[in-house]
């Protein structure tokens, strides 16, 4: 058994090149010590055996991670043309009822210049029925008077217009 | 010129299966992390592939891809300690759980039980050693490395080599209760 506690490659005096010296302690290792290396050497080479076959789970991963991100995709897509389609449908219902809240004016307008018209016909009626009125009347007023008031009728006479 | 290619392409994909296992075990057996060593090995080969053209066989296929892993590995764990130790501490085991996959060969339970032992001691030491000694540990004992292609791998002298084998060999040692 030939280990050196200090493991310097400073050759001493008379010994041989460090390289030698190391070379040599490695192939007289003791039993016991060769035994354990081998079976660890044993149990990596057949942990590596069975993690190098093991199914792998990245690919399941990979294909969750795929479906996920097109669930995300879907999602997003959704909640976009939603969006977006609720936009256009409230921006198409506030122009309809403006569209019908102007349509409504107009009516009201148009119906009220057409109460204004019919106000102004019937108040020209009643204006043209009132002359006639007052002209039959003033035509089926007597013109014969008592005889003490001729001499009033006679000064009247001349005046036709009151 | 495509047939060259073509040949360099067949030439790579035997080589990728040749050495795929080791390099996946050598990644296992440093990260202790399955899912980061086989993130790690695909890392390798990718890089192996882009500058496949470049590698003139100086040195064995085995060599050159081992350099490349240890080189990615010394990077993850220089990013590791920067962001992302947390993530992969979760994942990683201890590597004296290894002592689980020990085949039971031809010993007697209480034999299988005391190798087992022995196999978590040794886990435990090389858990404990520096980056660079386990990494040679690991080559030489594991993988059963000679000491000139692990120096070549590692951009070690020999001699700094045999070096950190000595004093991860002497920890290994103490931990199953001989003399350092």
């Amino acid at each position: 058994m030939n280990i050196k506690k200090k493991s310097g490659c400073e050759p001493a005096n008379g010994a041989k090149p460090c390289e030698e010296r190391t070379q040599m302690d490695f192939e007289s290792m003791d039993p016991e010590l060769n035994e354990a290396l081998g079976e660890f050497r044993s149990s990596l080479h057949a942990w590596s055996e069975a993690a190098y076959s093991r199914p792998r789970t990245v690919a399941v991963g990979v294909r969750r991670q795929v479906w996920r991100r097109a669930a995300g995709w879907a999602l997003c897509s959704v909640l976009i043309i939603g969006g977006a389609s609720t936009g256009v449908w409230k921006h198409h219902q506030r122009e309809l009822q403006m569209r019908i809240a102007a349509s409504h004016a107009a009516e009201q307008q148009r119906l009220s210049a057409q109460a204004h018209e019919q106000e102004a016909k019937q108040e020209k009626e009643d204006v043209l029925a009132k002359e006639d009125l007052l002209a039959n009347v003033n035509k089926d007023v007597s013109r014969q008077v008592p005889a003490a008031m001729e001499p009033l009728a006679q000064l009247m006479s001349g005046d036709e217009s009151w | 010129m495509a047939m060259a290619e073509e040949m360099g392409a067949e030439e790579f994909s035997a080589v990728v299966q040749r050495h795929r296992a080791q390099i996946f075990r050598f990644l296992l057996a440093s990260t202790r992390d399955a899912d980061l060593a086989e993130t790690l090995t695909q890392d390798c080969f990718l890089k192996a592939h882009r500058n496949w053209a470049s590698f003139r066989g100086e040195s064995s296929a085995m060599t050159w891809l081992m350099r490349i892993a240890i080189n990615l590995q010394k990077d993850h764990w220089r990013n590791r300690r920067m962001q992302f130790w947390r993530k992969t501490r979760a994942n990683a085991v201890d590597l004296s759980e290894a002592s689980e996959w020990l085949p039971s060969g031809e010993r007697s339970a209480e034999q299988q039980l005391m190798a087992q032992e022995r196999v978590r001691q040794v886990g435990k030491a090389v858990s404990g050693l520096s980056e660079r000694q386990r990494t040679v540990f690991l080559l030489r004992y594991v993988e059963e490395a000679e000491l000139s292609e692990i120096a070549r791998a590692t951009g070690l002298s020999e001699g700094t080599v045999k070096a950190h084998l000595s004093r991860a060999v002497a920890k290994v040692r103490a931990e199953l209760g001989g003399k350092p």
